[in-house]
């Protein structure tokens, strides 16, 4: 269960999320040009994502795909469904974290001479993304705990190892906490490095 | 001339804003722009930078370089009109996420692609101009109202620009630290950096400015020498204001 967690539960989260996050970036920024026809494949990509169950996505990439000849693997299908998912929810964690700054600092950003482009890169997204810290943080411990889904479509995760081994010695109990405790042991150390992130990126800031 | 502006309008949706300026900005001059509020003080300094995009008009600078806004305008003549101006803001807008020293250094090094070296130089310098030279690795937060618009004037002065703009850059300040900035701003006006200014602090604009500026509903109403237009406004307008300004008159 433990090399299940390794090899693939902790991996598949971890590519997913960092695949998400910039996919994410790249659909809160579209979303917030002037220009509607930017703006478009943003909001329906979102809608797409959020108004649709995960496991539905995970079997569409996984089931679906084959039958017009696109065959994926269980683990690329899976990171493939994942990092779109975070990547929906996200962009609007990161979208409200950079309208949540102020528009002076834009402005200010303006004045020094900067472009839009250099403004966003400079000045604002390095404090939208200590606003965004604790929300993603929040979209990655849902992730982890979604990874289990993958065991539907045979990637031999966690959950799944879980699965296997109880189906031999029926011990469901004791199999399925020990793999609920392995998630939250997982979630509890990515909440310690959430700490540790924030703390960090705290230190401009008026206590 | 550094500008001569002419028949500058701008509105926002139906609310015409500034209706018919006409305004000469002599190089090394100091205009003081005073008039009450919404009479469209800040939207003409935000025009000046280009943040602002105004809907006619016509700017001339001293060096050929024009901008008629009659026409469609390009981006880039917009990011050369910006760059031309250094703002000061009423509320400081410093990068909360930068040190003092990297506010200042952040449009010399990014956007002019100083040396990194030279640029810090340069800043030190200014931020001991504006005496501020102990404060250089302190954040923001970590500083009086005062001292984060002094920074605010050295990060403008950084870019080097032509034209220094400042939007009433002591009125969210408490009484004692106006002095501080006020101090500055004079020390620049000395060292011969033309400037625009809008501030009611009358003092300032007698003893320091070379020109002022009386706004109301869109239009300049008054202009003249300061201590004229102060001791003897001719518009009733100017009169009511100033007597709202100055009790003691
Ligand atoms: N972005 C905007 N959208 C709509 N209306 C605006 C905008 N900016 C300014 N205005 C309006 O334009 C008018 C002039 O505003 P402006 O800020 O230039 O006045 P001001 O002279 O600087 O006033 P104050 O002394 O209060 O700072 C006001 O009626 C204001 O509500
Ligand atoms: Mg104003």
């Amino acid at each position: 269960m433990v090399e299940g967690a390794i090899k693939y539960t902790i991996p598949l989260a971890l590519v997913s999320f960092v695949l998400g996050v910039i996919l994410a970036l790249i659909t809160a920024v579209m979303r917030l040009s002037p220009v509607a026809i930017v703006r478009a494949p943003a909001v329906f990509y979102v809608s797409a994502v959020r108004g649709t169950p995960l496991l539905v996505q995970l079997f569409i990439v996984f089931y679906g795909l084959p039958t017009i000849g696109l065959t994926i693997d269980p683990l690329p299908s899976a990171v493939i469904a994942f990092s779109l998912n975070v990547g929906a929810y996200a962009s609007e964690v990161i979208r409200a974290s950079i309208s949540s700054i102020p528009k002076g600092q834009w402005e200010a950003g303006y004045t020094v001479g900067m472009t839009y482009a250099t403004t966003l890169r400079r000045i604002i997204l390095p404090q939208a993304t200590r606003v965004s810290v604790p929300p993603l943080s929040n979209t990655f411990i849902s992730l982890v705990k979604d990874t289990s889904l993958a065991s539907l479509i045979l990637v031999t995760e966690l959950f799944r190892k879980a699965q296997e081994i109880a189906a031999n010695t029926f011990d469901f109990l004791l199999l399925y906490t020990e793999a609920a405790v392995l998630y939250w042991i997982i979630c509890f150390l990515l909440s310690i490095v959430q700490e540790l992130i924030e703390r960090r990126l705290e230190r401009y800031i008026a206590k | 001339m550094l500008l001569t502006i002419k028949g500058l309008q701008k509105s926002f949706g139906e609310l015409a804003v500034l209706k018919d300026i006409d305004l000469n900005i002599g190089k090394g001059k100091v205009v003081t722009i005073m008039g009450p509020s919404g009479s469209g003080k800040t939207t003409l300094l935000r025009c000046l930078n280009g943040l602002e995009i105004p809907g006619q008009g016509h700017f001339q600078f001293h060096d050929d370089f024009s901008l008629d806004f009659n026409q469609k305008l390009r981006k880039s003549e917009m990011l050369q009109l910006r760059r031309k101006s250094g703002m000061v803001f009423q509320s400081y807008n410093l990068f909360p996420h930068k040190t003092a020293l990297e506010n200042v250094i952040e449009g010399p090094v990014i956007v002019q692609k100083k040396d990194k070296q030279t640029a810090t130089n340069e800043a030190e310098r200014l931020l001991e101009k504006v005496g501020l030279q102990d404060k250089m690795d302190l954040f923001p937060h970590q500083l009086s109202g005062g001292q984060q618009q002094r920074v605010g004037i050295a990060r403008a002065l950084a870019i080097e620009p032509e034209l220094m703009l400042f939007d009433e850059p002591t009125s969210a300040l408490d009484p004692e630290l106006i002095g501080e900035v006020l101090g500055v701003i004079k020390d620049l006006a000395n060292e011969g950096w033309t400037m625009v200014v809008v501030t009611h602090e009358v003092s300032f604009a007698k003893h320091v400015s070379d020109h002022l500026i009386f706004m109301d509903g869109g239009y300049i109403v008054e202009q003249g020498d300061p201590k004229e237009v102060l001791e003897q406004p001719k518009e009733p307008r100017t009169k009511q204001f100033l007597n709202r300004i100055l009790p003691e008159v």
